[in-house]
Parts: C-alpha cells; structure tokens; sequence
C-alpha cells in the first residue's frame, strides 16, 4: 500500500499485456494505468545510449524521475524555469524538492545548473529587495 | 519607362505568379543574409581538461545562454577534438559519400559547434545535399505529417477531415484551433477520426504549453511539436523561455510517455529583430545543436513559418534544405517544412519540395493542409487538399514515396461518414452537445467548413471546458465509442494508450505502424549505403503509389470498338484505273478492329467527308484497304501505286491522313497530316479536295487545323495503344483490297 505522505505520483499497475477492450468494459483499467513507467523510461534510455543518442538518454532518465511527479507540479516547474520567474534561491530549492520528495536527483541537478546560468546571464526574477 | 515603351512580352512575364513573390539584396547587417555572414564566427573550440572552454570563438567567461547549454549538454568533449580536426571538406565529402554510415557521420557530427556544422554543409551543393539526407535521414521509410483544422471549428468535419488523412497514410495528424478553448474537443475530434480507417495515426493539438500537455495526459494527443527554440537568448527570451525550460518540458512529456520534437527555422530570430547579423543558418545550427543537447528526439525545422524571408534571399532555399541536412546529420528526427506558403508559383513550390520530396524525410511536410487553405489555421497550406492529385502523380512519376497514398472517392466519403459516427457516438457517451446526422453527411460531403450546417459554437466551447476540467479521459473515450457500437475505433484509440506503456515510441523518427509497433531510427535504422541498400519502393507500397484511380487499363482506354463505325467496307473486284480518281487507302484496322479516329470522329465520318472533298472537285472516290502496313507512309504509297490520277490518300485508322503521288517515295508526300486529334469533319473534307487539286494540278487550300499544343499529351496513350491494334490487323504478305463503302443510314 501507499503511505498516505508519499507525494509521488502513483505509477501504473497494469502490463501492457492486460490493457484489452474486455478489461475496460470490465472496469479493471485506469486512466493512471495508462502511463509509461521509470522503469521503462530506464530501459530506453540504456537502448539510446546503445544506439549512440547520450543525449536522448539523459532526457529519458530525467523523464523516468519525472513519472513519479504529479502534473500540476511538473507544469509550476515548466513555469518556474521560464526567465525572470524565480530568484536563484527558489530555483535550487525546487532543485532540492526534486530531488529529494520526487526521487529526481538527475532533474534536480539540471535545474541547478540552470539557476547559476540564470544567475550568470540575468534570467532570474528581479525583486525589489532581494539578492539573486 | 513610360506603359508605350515597354515590352509587351516583359508585361506579361510580369504579371507571373514567381512575379508576385518579394526578393531582397543580401544585407547581412540587417540580418538579411542566409549563410556565411561576415558577422558569422569561425568554427573552433577549445578543450581544457576534459572541459569545452571555448566555442566558435568565444570564451567560457563570454559564453550566452545557449553557448553554455551546448557545452554542457550538447557536445562529446572527446567527440569534439576529433572532429573539429578533420577538415570541413572532408566531412562533407564524408556526408554525400555512400560508403560512410549515417552512425559514423552522426557520431562525428556531435563533436562539431553550430559554425563548424555551417562550414560543412556550405561545401555542398543542392544535389549533394540530397544525397547527404537520404543517406542521414533517421528512420528508413519516409513519412508524412498531415494539418487538420477547419475554421468553423466544426468537430464532425474535423473528425471526418482526420479520417480521411489517416487512409491517405499520413503518420501524424496536427490541429490547432482558432478559439483556444475549443482545443479539447478538436483534440478529441482529431484522435476519433485519426483512429477511424486503421489504428497507429499519432495525433497533437498545437497550443499553449501548458494546455497541449494537460491534452496529453488525458490521453487525447499523443505527441507534441510546439516546443518551439531560437537560435539567440534574446529571441529565446522573447518566445518565454529558456535552453532549460524547453529541456524540461521534453523530459516531462517524455514522463507521460508522449512523443515531441522541437521547433526552429530559419529566418525566425532576424523576423524578431535579434540575429546580430549573422546567418540565418549559423543561428539555426545553434538551435539544433541546443535541440541535440536537450535530448529531444527531433525537430520540424525547414524555416516553417518563415520560409518566405529566406526565400527571400539567394540562396535561400538550398540555406533552408542545409538546416533540414544538418538536423538530420545531428541524428535528429526531421519534419522538414514545407508547410507554410513559399511562393506564389506552382513552379517554384514544387521545385523546393523536390529537396526533400526526393531524398525522403522523416515527414516530407511539417503539415500537409488536408483540408482546403482556407480551413487552415495555420496561416499556412503550401501544398493543400486540392494539390494531392498532383503530390500522388509525382510519386508515381518518380517511383518515390513521399507519404501519401491514392484513395478513390467512394473510399473517401464512407470513411468519412464512419468518422461523423464514431465521433456522435463519442459527443452521446461523454455528454457533449449532440451530433446530427445531417451534420454527418454534409461532412462526408463536404470541401470546406462552409459546406457544414451551423453549430452552437457557444454550447461547443462550454463543453470543451467541462472535458477539459472534468475527470474524463480517453479511457471513457474507447467507453462510449465501444458502447456506440465502434469496437473497432475503440480497440485502436485503447491501443493508441496502450502504447506508451512500452515508450517505443519515444525513440528518434518514430511512428506507429498499423500494428501499432514503432517504426523509429532503433527500429527502421535507415541503412543507406547507395544503390541496392536503404528504402526503395518496391512491393505492396509501389503497386498502391503507382495505383492512382485516375489510371485505367488499355482495354478501358480504347475499348475493342464502339460498334458505331458508320460505315462498312465490303470487298468488291477492282475497278479498272481512271485519271478521274483519287484512292482513299486505309489501313487494315478500319472500321473493323478500329471504328473512331482520335479527334472521335466514326470512320463512316471520315470517309464520307473525305469523299465529299474529291467529289466536290468533280473526282471520283476509289477505296482501298490495306493490309500489310499499318504505317500512314506505306498506306498512301501502296495506294497511290494504283490510283489511276496517281493521287492517295492515305488514312490509318487512328485518322492520321498523307497526300501522296506515285513517284514519290514512302516517307515523302504532298501534305501530311500528322495530328490526329487536330482533325475535325471539315478537315478531311479538305483533305479530299485538296487531293482532288493535286490530281488536277490545281492549286490546293489550306486545310483547316486547329492548334491545340496539349492534344498529344493528352492523346499519346490512345494514340500507342490505337496503332498496337492496326499493327495487329497486318496481314503480312496480302495486297490491297478493293473496297465499297456502304455507309449506316
């Protein structure tokens, strides 16, 4: 069972396998069973890096932590990262959050690395009396 | 110069639809430069411990935005000193060479900055970069992206227009909207029609951001295009965001297992007044090397909206096929443009789809207007519902696919029809505003959203609200179409959820086949290595390109006869020669296996007019039918031999005549009339006269033809296939037959 704490988005509990027009009639699927897995996210990502995409993998393993992270969290963090809507500190913050609440440790670092670049080309939110 | 002094011809040549379109002079200060701006840096990088400390010229401590996203997430530092070494030439010789593999050039591609990738491909010609995309692009089979919209925002139409692309074989389905709210229910309407002839059709609704994936996760959308980027922060900064934000939203898509490329082009940063001068191909290879970084599968670049700004400039369409080729060479998923209005030429629109029409793209077009332009909310439809005849014959023209297949209208209007259903079963089961079975059958029907009758556009976008707000997903989407009778649909919506489970189709260039299994660059690894290897038409796919409906069999072309020669040629013993006649001579088919020349004139027609003219000069008519020559030369000399004037007519069956006098030899004559089509009653009735001149040493008439330059082209085949069956008729080695006319009543 889910701890009733636990933020993190639910993930699917069907297979592939068990998504019929029959299991729907019977009521057995759910919208959330509908979803690609971390674990899958995982396996593309280590196909990619086979296949010689590096860069297409590191965006699938962030988008496998991301699975755990419900929408309207994933839609302020889009929003957060667009210019001038944070200051430096929310942005690590947010960083930490991912990381630590969401098991998102890669997507974590990435929003960190857009903080100090942010920082360094003046993208933060300007706010009267507060430091980047 | 005043309107008295000018060339006529050059007013003409000016009221020309290329005419029509706007040049402008390079002036790369102004940004109104393509490639090899003087303000473009040269290529170059620095590595210090493993680390890039320097890109095209300019140091860490100077880097911008995007130059510091590249460097840390874009190029192999290991990568980078390899190719950064070989010679610009070299790689681009490497590109066009069919021994080298796409995965070696990929690779080598990675370590190269955006200036070092312009350098490459400046080496190139047109032609050479043809053969370099065939060779880079992602996934082996070419596809097709289709837009449906309509400017209604009527959902029966847009379910029907859906349907209908989805049977012509594109792989993905775009719509957007004109009111924004109404995204919901055109999401919906796109994936019950796209979902409706077979399953595997990708759909998007391009909007907002934020709406476009709360559209995805209901499961209503299965890819995504709008991410789009530019090539400098200040433009970045302008479209809201940065190298970052784009990259999260790719892994956040990618988390709900929906498919996207991102957006580029040339042309847009100098559109938005932020290019500093340089090129517009050195800032989109900034782009792509930033889409590369941020793990993004691919890209639709190809200039886009902005085509027409490079299309501008010289060499603005070979600049605009280089951006698809560096894309490609990056190893990244290519919808390569065309989309929007190029040129206000046919011409030249068809010659800059040939760039990636004929090397095949991973969609030829970013949006293939499927519908009339004027339904497009797009702004765009370079190539729209009423161009795909000519897009069909192309293909079959050149043996090429370019995404689309042929379907007869029959074909057509039941798919459609079934779409309208499946959609009112959907609106019923989901407690939408009702679908009337009028509406129904005037999509079906219909060219445009003007043939729809009226909806309640307000009730449409209240209840687009409510879906999108509401608990509903595609889940009760396969409910309803299931519990309407649509299992079919609903299997294939259902499977179209089912599989982001897998996430195949995340991978690079994928679509889905039939089947439902990705077909992408892991998948369909595009193998190209010059003749006999790579994509190449054959099989199932040929015989469906080549099988346009507007093709019909020889039989169906030139039926055996119409059964009305008008006349019939009964043998009968020769006549002794008269100085007072002129021959007719026809050949062996007439009004036997033949009975109608080209121009449709019956062959009792024919011979009658043409005896009207020899005996209106007082001559007598003498028929001879040949049997041992088909050739028109051969049937006049033949007869001509034993006309007592000396004077024939020689008359294949397909019309074609010939004046000739004994004497003269085959190939020569007095008048030859070798336009078939061209030749009406009136025609041959001067023929006969000016034979019967020719017999008397008068002086003829012109004989009357009429000037049709296209009558050839149109009649070629007819023509090949009428002189096969007079061939046929030869009775090798049998002389002339004396013949008398008995005409029909």
């Amino acid at each position: 069972m889910r701890d009733e704490d636990d933020v993190r988005r639910a993930q699917p509990r069907l297979s592939a396998a068990q998504i019929t027009l029959e299991a729907v009639r019977l009521g057995t699927v759910s919208a959330e069973d509908l979803t690609i897995r971390r674990e899958t996210l995982l396996n593309q990502a280590e196909r990619a890096i086979a296949e010689g995409y590096p860069q297409l993998a590191r965006n699938f393993r962030r988008a496998a932590e991301l699975t755990q992270v419900p929408a309207e969290v994933l839609l302020e963090t889009y929003d957060r990262l667009r210019p001038y809507r944070a200051s430096y500190y929310e942005l690590l913050a947010m960083a930490q959050e991912l990381a630590a609440r969401y098991d998102a440790p890669e997507t974590g670092a990435y929003i960190r690395e857009a903080a100090e670049a942010y920082r360094a080309k003046g993208l933060l939110a300007r706010r009267d009396g507060e430091e980047d | 110069m005043t309107d008295r002094e000018r060339s006529k011809r050059f007013v003409r040549r000016g009221e020309r639809a290329v005419n029509k379109d706007t040049y402008v002079e390079e002036a790369a200060d102004l940004g109104l430069v393509v490639m090899d701006s003087p303000h473009d840096p040269r290529p170059g990088i620095r590595i210090e411990a493993g680390r890039i400390t320097a890109i095209d010229g300019r140091d860490e401590a100077d880097f911008d935005t995007i130059d510091r996203y590249i460097a840390r997430y874009a190029l192999d530092p290991a990568m980078a000193e390899t190719a950064m070494a070989i010679p610009s030439l070299a790689l681009a010789r490497m590109l066009v060479d069919i021994t080298t593999p796409r995965a070696e050039l990929m690779a080598l591609m990675q370590g190269c900055t955006p200036a070092k990738l312009c350098e490459i491909v400046s080496h190139l010609n047109v032609v050479e970069m043809m053969m370099a995309l065939q060779k880079m692009r992602a996934r082996r089979t070419p596809g097709n992206q289709a837009h449906v919209t309509n400017w209604r925002e009527n959902p029966v139409l847009m379910a029907a227009d859906a349907a209908e692309a989805a049977l012509r074989g594109f792989d993905e389905l775009e719509t957007t909207c004109r009111i924004a709210r109404m995204a919901p229910i055109n999401a919906l309407a796109l994936l019950v029609g796209s979902q409706t002839p077979h399953g595997g059709v990708l759909t998007q609704c391009a909007v907002e951001e934020a709406l476009n994936l709360r559209l995805g996760l209901k499961g209503l959308t299965s890819y995504a295009e709008t991410l789009s980027i530019y090539g400098t922060d200040e433009a970045m900064r302008d479209g809201d965001d940065t190298p970052w934000s784009k990259g999260l939203l790719a892994s956040a898509y990618a988390s709900r297992g929906i498919k996207i490329r991102f957006t580029s082009g040339t042309g847009s940063e100098t559109l938005m007044g932020y290019e500093s001068g340089q090129s517009m191909l050195y800032l989109e290879a900034r782009c792509l090397v930033m889409v590369k970084g941020s793990g993004a599968q691919g890209v639709q670049n190809g200039s886009i909206s902005c085509i027409a700004l490079p299309g501008a400039l010289p060499g603005g369409v070979r600049a605009v096929m280089a951006e698809n080729l560096i894309a490609a060479a990056l190893g990244l998923e290519v919808a390569s443009g065309n989309d929007a209005m190029s040129s206000h030429s046919d011409m030249r629109k068809a010659a800059k789809l040939m760039l990636q029409f004929l090397p095949g793209t991973d969609f030829i077009t970013s949006g293939y207007s499927s519908m009339p332009r004027r339904d497009n909310m797009f702004g765009g439809g370079n190539f729209d519902a009423y161009d795909m005849d000519d897009w069909l014959v192309i293909q079959r023209d050149m043996k090429v696919d370019a995404g689309m297949e042929p379907v007869t209208e029959a074909a057509a209007i039941a798919i459609r029809r079934k779409a309208g259903q499946a959609l009112k079963a959907v609106f019923a089961g989901l407690g939408l505003p009702p679908i009337h079975d009028g509406e129904i059958e005037a999509a079906a029907l219909a060219d445009d959203s003007d043939d729809m009758p009226e909806r309640d556009l307000v009730a449409d976008i209240a209840a687009a609200n409510a879906l999108l707000e509401g608990p509903q997903t595609a889940l009760d989407v396969v409910k309803a179409l299931d519990a309407g009778g649509f299992a079919d649909i609903a299997a294939n919506v259902l499977a179209m959820q089912r599989v982001r489970l897998a996430g195949d189709y995340l991978q690079p260039a994928a679509v889905l086949t039939r089947d439902f299994e990705a077909r992408s660059a892991f998948t369909d690894r595009n193998d190209y290595l010059g003749p006999g290897t790579g994509y190449r038409l054959e099989g199932d796919a040929w015989t469906t390109i080549a099988g346009i409906p507007q093709a019909r069999s020889a039989a169906e072309m030139v039926p055996l006869t119409s059964g009305e020669a008008g006349v019939t040629l009964v043998p009968r013993p020769p006549a002794p020669p008269s100085p007072r006649e002129v021959v007719i001579a026809v050949g062996p088919a007439f009004a036997t296996l033949l009975d109608r020349t080209l121009c449709g004139l019956s062959h009792g027609e024919t011979l009658r007019a043409l005896i009207a003219g020899i005996e209106s000069e007082g001559l007598a008519a003498r028929i001879l039918k040949m049997a041992a020559t088909a050739d028109c030369g051969m049937i006049g000399y033949e007869g001509a031999k034993l006309s007592g004037s000396g004077i024939a007519i020689g008359l294949q069956s397909k019309g074609t005549a010939v004046i000739t006098r004994k004497g003269l030899a085959p190939l020569n004559n007095l008048e030859l009339f070798g336009q078939a089509p061209l030749l009406s009653e009136a025609a041959y009735r001067q023929i006969g006269r000016n034979a019967a001149c020719h017999a008397l040493r008068t002086p003829p008439a012109p004989v009357p033809v009429k000037v049709d330059n296209m009558a050839r082209l149109r009649l070629i085949v007819h023509a090949t296939l009428m002189h096969k069956r007079e061939i046929a008729a030869i009775e090798a080695g049998r002389g002339p037959q004396e013949m008398e006319a008995r005409f029909d009543a």
